[in-house]
C-alpha cells in the first residue's frame, strides 16, 4: 500500500462518524419507546455541542506531539502535562498537516465519548443538562487524558522517561475515549439516579426491556464501520503505523468484535436457555471498545483472546452493576465502554509487550480512575448543583419525547404510560 | 465516605504519577504503581457503597 499516510487518514476518519451513529442507534434501541426522539435528538446535539466544544478550547488543550506544551522538570525529567496551543484553533495552518488531522479526528472522539454518557442516562436525563455535560467532556476532561496519550505528554512519554515499553499504548482510543466516556456514564448514573420503578423497596431491580432489538443489532454494524475508521485513523496519526499495516488493524477490529459477540451469546445461552440480543450487541461493542487500544499491536489471536474476554466480561458486568451496584444503566454504557476500555487497556500490557509495557498500562488505568473519574465527577457534580440534570418525576411518567420534545417518536402507536411503574 | 473515597482515589494516582517522576527502576516503579491501584480500588470501593444506599434509597 503506497498512498500517502495522511492522506489514507483523512479517508478513514471520514468513517469515524459512524461509530457514533451505530451508538446512537443502541442508545435508542436499548430506551423506552416514548423517550427514543429524544435520545436521537439528545445524540445529534451532544456531537454538536462537543465538536464546538472541542474547536473553543479542547484542542488548545490536548494540542498534538511536537506543539507548544507546558512542561515541568521533576528529578532530571521532563514532563509535558498540558498543550499551550491558543483557542479556536488560531495560528494553526489547517492544510493536511498532522497537527490538523489530529484536529478532526479529536472532534470526532471527542464527540464518541460525549455520546457514551447518553446510554446511562436515557430516559430521564435533560437535554439541556447532557449538552452542558458534553461540553465540558469534551472541552476539558477528554483533552486532557488525550493529551496524556496522544498529545506528547507524560503517558505516552513514559517508554522514553521510564523505559516502560513504549509508553501507555492506545492506538483507537481503548482509554482516552471508551474509558473516559464510560466512566462518565457512571458518574451521570449516579448522579442521576435510577428510573422511577427501577429498584423495589427492598432493592430488587426490575427488568425494563429496550423497545427496539432491530436499531439495537443495527448500530453494531454501523459502529463496526466506524470503529474500522476510527482504528485505522488512530494509528496512523498517533503511533505512524504503516498503511500497509491497515490490513491487521482492520482484521483485529473485526476479529475482536467478532469473537466479543459470540462470546455474550454462549455465555447467555449456556445461563438463560436462549442467546439475548441486547447483551449480544453490548459484548459486540465491548469487544470493539477493548480491541481498540491494541488494534495495530497484536496478533489475531491476541485480538480474539481479548474481544472473547471482553464478550465475558461485560455480560458479568451488566448484571453486576444492576444488581450489585445498584446503578441503572439502560444502555450498558458502563460495562461496555467503561470495563471493555478498562480491559482494553489492560490486555495490550499482558500480551502487546514485555513487563515493563504492563506497568505503562497500569499507569494509565490508575490515571482514569484517580484523576479522570473524580474530575468528571466532580465537574458533573458542579454542574448538576446548578443546573439539575435530571428531568422532573412528571418528564419521567409522559416520556421524555412528549415532555420535553412536545412530540413521540411513534405517534400512530398506543403508548401506556405507568407499563413500567410499580404498582 | 464519599468524599473519602475520591481522596483515595485522588491519592492513589498521586502514588502512581510520584513513583513515575521519581523513580528510577522497573522494579520499584512496579511495585509503587500496584500499590497506587490498590488504594484506588479501596477509594471505588468506598464510593461504591457510598452510592449504592444513596440509589436504592432514591428508587
Amino acid at each position: 500500500m503506497s498512498m500517502n499516510p495522511m492522506a489514507l487518514c483523512f479517508l478513514f476518519s471520514l468513517l469515524v462518524p459512524l461509530a457514533g451513529a451505530g451508538i446512537a442507534l443502541i442508545n435508542a434501541g436499548l430506551g423506552r419507546s416514548r423517550s427514543a426522539a429524544h435520545a436521537m435528538l439528545a445524540s445529534l446535539s451532544v456531537i454538536a455541542v462537543a465538536a464546538l466544544a472541542y474547536f473553543v478550547c479542547g484542542f488548545a488543550w490536548q494540542g498534538f506531539a511536537g506543539l507548544p506544551a507546558h512542561t515541568l522538570t521533576v528529578a532530571g525529567k521532563t514532563w509535558n502535562w498540558l498543550a499551550a496551543e491558543p483557542f479556536f484553533l488560531r495560528g494553526l495552518a489547517l492544510d493536511g498537516s498532522p497537527a490538523s488531522l489530529a484536529v478532526w479526528l479529536g472532534m470526532l472522539s471527542a464527540g464518541l465519548a460525549a455520546l457514551i454518557p447518553l446510554g446511562s442516562g436515557a430516559d430521564r436525563w435533560r437535554l439541556g443538562a447532557s449538552c452542558a455535560s458534553a461540553a465540558l467532556l469534551a472541552g476539558f476532561v477528554y483533552p486532557l487524558f488525550a493529551h496524556w496519550v496522544w498529545g506528547g505528554g507524560w503517558l505516552g512519554q513514559l517508554g522514553v522517561n521510564n523505559q516502560l515499553g513504549g509508553g501507555f499504548l492506545d492506538a483507537g482510543g481503548s482509554g482516552s475515549i471508551q474509558a473516559v466516556g464510560g466512566l462518565t456514564a457512571l458518574c451521570i448514573a449516579w448522579i442521576l439516579g435510577p428510573r422511577r420503578g427501577k429498584y423495589g423497596p427492598d432493592g430488587t431491580p426490575a427488568a425494563i426491556p429496550g423497545h427496539n432489538a432491530v436499531l439495537v443489532l443495527f448500530g453494531c454494524l454501523a459502529a463496526l464501520v466506524g470503529w474500522l475508521g476510527l482504528n485505522c485513523a488512530g494509528s496512523i496519526l498517533y503511533y505512524g503505523v504503516e498503511p500497509g499495516r491497515m490490513v491487521l488493524v482492520a482484521i483485529n477490529t473485526t476479529l475482536g468484535a467478532g469473537a466479543a459477540a459470540l462470546a455474550s451469546a454462549a455465555v447467555t445461552r449456556t445461563r438463560f436457555g436462549k442467546p439475548d440480543a441486547s447483551l449480544c450487541a453490548n459484548g459486540w461493542v465491548g469487544g470493539l471498545a477493548a480491541g481498540s487500544a491494541g488494534c495495530a499491536f497484536v496478533v489475531p489471536v491476541v485480538a480474539v483472546l481479548t474481544g472473547a474476554a471482553a464478550g465475558i466480561l461485560v455480560v458479568f458486568a451488566v448484571e453486576w452493576i444492576e444488581l450489585h451496584l445498584s446503578v441503572d444503566d439502560p444502555g450498558g454504557a458502563v460495562a461496555v465502554h467503561a470495563a471493555g476500555g478498562i480491559w482494553g487497556v489492560i490486555a495490550v500490557g499482558l500480551f502487546g509487550g514485555g513487563p515493563g509495557q504492563l506497568v505503562a498500562q497500569l499507569a494509565g488505568l490508575a490515571t482514569l480512575l484517580g484523576c479522570i473519574l473524580p474530575l468528571t465527577y466532580g465537574v458533573n457534580r458542579v454542574l448538576d448543583r446548578f443546573y439539575r440534570q435530571r428531568v422532573a418525576v412528571e418528564g419521567e411518567r409522559r416520556g421524555m419525547d412528549l415532555f420535553e420534545l412536545g412530540a413521540g417518536a411513534y405517534p400512530e402507536f398506543m403508548t401506556h404510560t405507568e407499563d413500567f411503574t410499580q404498582r | 465516605m464519599e468524599l473519602a473515597g475520591f481522596m483515595l482515589l485522588v491519592a492513589g494516582w498521586a502514588i502512581v504519577a510520584a513513583a513515575a517522576a521519581l523513580l528510577k527502576t522497573v522494579p520499584l516503579e512496579t511495585a509503587f504503581t500496584v500499590a497506587g491501584l490498590a488504594t484506588e480500588v479501596v477509594g471505588l470501593v468506598l464510593v461504591i457503597r457510598a452510592h449504592r444506599g444513596t440509589q436504592a434509597a432514591r428508587g
